[in-house]
């Protein structure tokens, strides 16, 4: 009887494994005179939009690169999908889709001929069909066009529609709408979210919020090489201390202890010229934040009411903002 | 594999993969071509019997005689538009000073016959009756000596910049990175280059050879088989130097002075445009180990001698194991990303 009871420690272990695509631990990668990543720890779960939020420099491309097996961590181990890279380099490469940041393709091939070819590198049995590729992406007009005859946005949905070819059970997309128009953006948001939609596991590197917080299920916020915060977009922006923002310039100038303690302010730090103060319930905090200003007889200058964002999480843990390039 | 044949779509490489060395094959030809017997120029500095040596000069076929101030008749000298100056005296019986250069040899010729004129001209009777009987030798000129070289040149030049410089461009785009990430198999990857190169060697051969038969008439005395057969080997065992260019190389400068540096002392050392044998008795065996010496000195065989291709041994044997070691030493070393 007892052997036939499982104990609870080891059903858990492997259930765990089965929906954890990806699980990084103590990963270091120093260049000669660079730390790109100082150590990080992550776990991304089958079937989530997992997005690397942070600057310029912060270490996501690198870190992906590691999971992709592209580039082979100092120290660490990376785990995807069960399997590591230096035991089942082959398999993974068959399990992995990738786009690159800003890959230069076969610039004489046709959109099509390049489908074909990269369908060659996978199993013909696993690997998708041309055709829904090219009409998921909505390439099929563009199908037999030089690729460097394509536009930003069509190189872009091609270099995704190449990591997709293989049916990949992950998807990594390294800064997708870098350098796109709003409307190639917009298009491309849509084709990761069917993809997601689709139950792929998708990990995304982004340094604009929007993006983030449009797309992904949870975001970790990298900066200097370590993870400073993880969560999903809305608990990452509740951990800052409410939902809304206010941002204050006044004519005679405030310090922040003159307003935190107004009702339904949360918190309030100096930002430019003025204030920025975490709310809760703006319907509280406006009226008596008009009060404290009536009594201390100042005048706003400048009163923005809005909600918060991933780019005020970053502000409020690092004090920089996320493009400050 | 058939697939990836797909990368040897490059165009606008025509020209340099075939034009090119015909070009040079017209300008050599033409500057070294053979116009009958080679006239050679004398100058007379101008003096009362500078007009009479010129008439006794001129009877002969082989100089080319102009009548020149001393001074300009030495600055011909200098400057080798003349190779012989002939000064003479007032009087018939005046001594007459040759002045040239004895380390040029056709200056040493330009003597003999003038002065075998002159001494004619003054009464010198021919005691022993001669006659000329020439001939030219068959696959003795220049042009046919150079032909299998620039073929050689060609073939080096083409397989590694036709490796090379693509897949460092590939690098350099991060296209080979890209293709890494895919489970495609990496040696076919670097074998596509290879294949891609080859299927373009039997072209380059025929409008070679074609050409150099139709403006120089050169004939390729030993079996077209073999011609053929040794180019498709040189050219694959050049690329594996170029694979080795290629390994590590981050940026197309980097490949491009690599690939300089492999190829213009070989170029110069053997023997393209003049004969190996022109440097120290030292240099030849190294010579002979150089991929484009070894290559050459088979294909000038079986090209000019009309040798076999299965007495060209060593030469292969050099050229296989230049492929055997670079391609190996290019695998260990190369880079992806």
């Amino acid at each position: 009887m007892n052997a036939s009871a499982p104990d609870a420690a080891s059903t858990d272990a492997p259930a765990r494994g089965a929906d954890r695509a990806i699980r990084i631990k103590g990963l270091v990668k120093k260049y000669a005179d660079v730390m790109a990543v100082a150590g990080l720890d992550l776990e991304v779960h089958r079937g989530e939009c997992f997005g690397l939020l942070g600057p310029n420099g912060a270490g996501k491309t690198t870190t992906v690169e590691i999971m992709e097996g592209l580039t082979a961590p100092t120290s660490g181990e990376v785990e995807v999908l069960g399997k590591r890279w230096d035991q089942h380099a082959d398999e993974l490469r068959a399990r992995i889709g990738v786009t690159l940041q800003e890959t230069k393709l076969f610039e004489k091939l046709t959109v099509e001929e390049t489908l074909r070819l990269f369908r060659s590198f996978y199993d013909p049995a696993r690997a998708l069909d041309v055709e829904a590729v090219l009409r998921d992406m909505q390439l099929t007009e563009k199908r037999g066009a030089w690729v460097q005859r394509l536009s930003g946005g069509q190189r872009q949905r091609l270099a995704v529609a190449l990591g997709v070819m293989g049916d990949p059970d992950v998807l990594f997309l390294d800064e997708p709408t870098t350098g796109l128009d709003p409307q190639s953006r917009r298009a491309l948001w849509d084709t990761i979210s069917a993809l997601r939609a689709r139950g792929k596991t998708v990990v995304l590197t982004t340094h604009y919020m929007d993006e983030a917080e449009r797309l992904c299920d949870r975001v970790a916020i990298v900066d200097h090489g370590k993870l400073i915060a993880i969560g999903t977009p809305s608990e990452l922006i509740d951990g800052i201390g409410g939902h809304h923002l206010i941002e204050l310039e006044t004519d005679r100038p405030l310090a922040p202890e003159d307003v935190a303690d107004v009702a339904g302010v949360r918190s309030a730090r100096r930002a430019g010229d003025g204030l920025a103060l975490s709310i809760t319930e703006p319907h509280v905090a406006l009226p008596a934040l008009f009060a404290r200003l009536g009594a201390r007889a100042t005048r706003p200058t400048r009163l923005v009411s809005r909600v918060a964002t991933l780019d005020d999480v970053f502000l409020s843990l690092t004090g920089r903002t996320l493009r400050e390039d | 594999m058939a697939r990836i044949r797909e990368f040897a779509r490059e165009r606008g490489a025509v020209f340099w993969t075939f034009g090119f060395p015909l070009l040079i094959t017209v300008a050599l030809g033409i500057a070294f071509r053979n116009p009958g017997p080679p006239r050679l120029a004398v100058a007379v500095v101008d003096g009362p019997r500078a007009a009479e040596v010129q008439r006794a000069l001129e009877a002969d076929p082989g100089l080319e005689v102009t009548v020149l101030p001393a001074a300009q008749a030495a600055a011909r000298l200098r400057a080798v538009a003349a190779v012989l100056v002939v000064e003479t005296g007032a009087g018939a019986g005046d001594k007459v000073i040759y002045r040239f250069d004895p380390s040029r040899p056709e200056a040493l010729g330009a003597r003999r016959a003038v002065d075998d004129r002159l001494q004619r001209a003054a009464g010198r009777a021919d005691v022993v009756p001669t006659t000329d009987a020439t001939a030219v030798a068959q696959g003795g000129r220049y042009i046919d000596w150079l032909v299998p070289g620039l073929l050689g040149m060609q073939l080096l030049s083409g397989a590694l910049w036709g490796n090379a410089w693509n897949i460092v461009t590939a690098r350099q785009r991060r296209l080979l990175k890209r293709l890494a990430a895919t489970p495609m198999r990496r040696a076919h990857y670097l074998m596509s280059f290879r294949l891609a190169g080859l299927l373009f060697v039997p072209l380059q051969v025929l409008v070679l050879f074609v050409f150099a038969r139709l403006t120089f008439g050169v004939h390729v005395h030993g079996s077209p088989v073999a011609v053929l057969a040794l180019s498709i080997f040189g050219s694959w065992s050049f690329a594996g130097l170029g694979l080795l260019c290629a390994a590590r190389a981050q940026n197309s400068e980097t490949a491009n002075g690599l690939i300089n540096l492999v190829t213009l002392p070989m170029y110069m050392l053997c023997g393209v445009f003049f004969s190996s044998s022109r440097f120290p008795a030292a240099v030849q065996p190294v010579i002979r180990l150089l991929p484009l010496g070894a290559f050459n000195e088979a294909m000038r065989h079986v090209v000019n001698d009309g040798a076999s291709i299965c007495a060209q041994g060593f030469p292969l044997a050099v050229l296989l194991a230049w492929a055997v070691v670079s391609s190996t030493v290019a695998l260990r070393l190369f880079r992806w990303t």
